[in-house]
């Protein structure tokens, strides 16, 4: 199991905050470009599976699956939206996102008063622990592809 | 009376900050000085227990007593008073801090209970019950629905926020817990509600209850991500 790489987006799409452990395939634009087509994409899915849903659903749009990867999707009731791709056999990554919320983007970006929200993350703290909280889930088995 | 607050940001490791906040404490006229220090034991001993919600890395709440918090928002309030002397400024800037506190509190609440969005204002209603109990320690309850079920109102008993707290005569303009105003309208701006919230009754004022009015302004709409130029 692999973790790819991780987008964290506001509510009006900025992107917060970007990293990668396992990523063999480089887009070949800039992160700000490829932030901007991603969110893109998923502001259009996300309309897309609400439009075309037969049945009233609450989550919504959750993951999508490639034959190599599997992006999975998690967006709060305030508008932030994590974003994580793994490949294929990871399970539960969306737990792991929501853990992410609560233990790492609450305590160390929310409670600190110095990182402005709506801004890209600078804390060098913040990014300790996120790069912490991946290494020792099961999710993370860096093993060359 | 003079106490200091000290704060450790985490922005760097590197550099240890320490950052120190004197505040000087010149309550409204409390009622310490009416009250034995007995009295002062046994209300400590019962008094209920305010989270501040600095949790570090356990996810289990530190509890904070409820008498620090109220006399660091009378101080704040004092100093406000100070500040601006005209009441309806500081009126102002209770609810523009509230702002600030609700919009950043929103993210701890959701976190915190994994809620979801609101089906609707009577769903939204009983989150902010809930809030209250997590944040304050406190269930107000929720009357006076309006027949169009956008409007309700919050019912204090008690109000941590204004222990020990008389309002002067000169100041009965003062809205004293107009941060809690404030917090509403931000957290719920975060969930794309615009509410209108103030106070109809008030506990400092001789009511016999403190009473929070919340109305249902607009849904506010999903934003759109910016298009190419």
């Amino acid at each position: 199991m692999t973790i790819h790489n991780l987008y964290i987006f506001s509510k009006t799409g900025t992107l917060l905050y970007y990293a990668e452990w396992n990523r063999l395939n480089k887009s070949g634009i800039t992160k700000e470009e490829e932030a901007k087509l991603m969110y893109g994409m998923l502001f259009s899915i996300k309309s897309f599976v609400s439009k075309i849903s037969p049945l009233d659903s609450k989550e919504g749009f959750m993951c999508y699956k490639t034959s190599k990867y599997t992006l999975h999707y998690f967006e709060t009731p305030s508008g932030l939206k994590f974003v994580l791709n793994t490949d294929n056999a990871s399970q539960n990554a969306r737990e792991l996102l929501q853990q992410l919320y609560r233990e790492v983007y609450l305590e160390y970006v929310v409670k600190n008063p110095l990182c402005r929200l709506n801004e890209p993350i600078q804390s060098e703290l913040f990014k300790i622990k996120v790069d912490e909280l991946f290494k020792k889930s099961p999710l993370f088995l860096s093993r060359s592809l | 009376m003079t106490f200091g607050l000290y704060a450790e940001t985490p922005s760097s490791l590197s550099v240890n900050k320490v950052y120190v906040y004197n505040i000087t404490v010149q309550v409204v006229r409390t009622r310490y000085i009416h009250t034995s220090s007995r009295q002062l034991v046994a209300r400590r001993a019962t008094g209920p227990i305010v989270n501040m919600s600095r949790t570090g890395t356990k996810l289990d709440a530190k509890k904070v007593n409820s008498e620090l918090f109220t006399l660091t928002y009378g101080s704040l309030v004092a100093q406000l008073l100070q500040d601006y002397e005209n009441v309806e400024d500081v009126n102002k800037q209770l609810e523009r801090m509230g702002y600030n506190i609700g919009i950043r509190l929103i993210e701890d609440f959701l976190a915190r209970t994994g809620s979801g969005r609101c089906y609707d204002f009577r769903d939204t209603a009983e989150k902010i019950q809930s809030g209250f109990k997590i944040f304050l320690g406190i269930t107000p309850s929720i009357t006076n629905w309006s027949p169009a079920g956008d409007e309700f109102s919050l019912c204090f008993e008690t109000n941590p926020l204004t222990e020990f707290v008389e309002l002067p005569d000169n100041y009965s303009s003062l809205k004293y817990c107009n941060v809690l105003p404030g917090v509403l309208r931000g957290a719920c701006e975060m969930v794309q509600m615009e509410v209108a919230c103030w106070f109809v009754q008030d506990q400092l004022k001789n009511d016999n209850v403190t009473e929070l009015r919340v109305k249902f302004v607009k849904r506010l709409e999903d934003a759109i991500p910016a298009g190419e130029d």
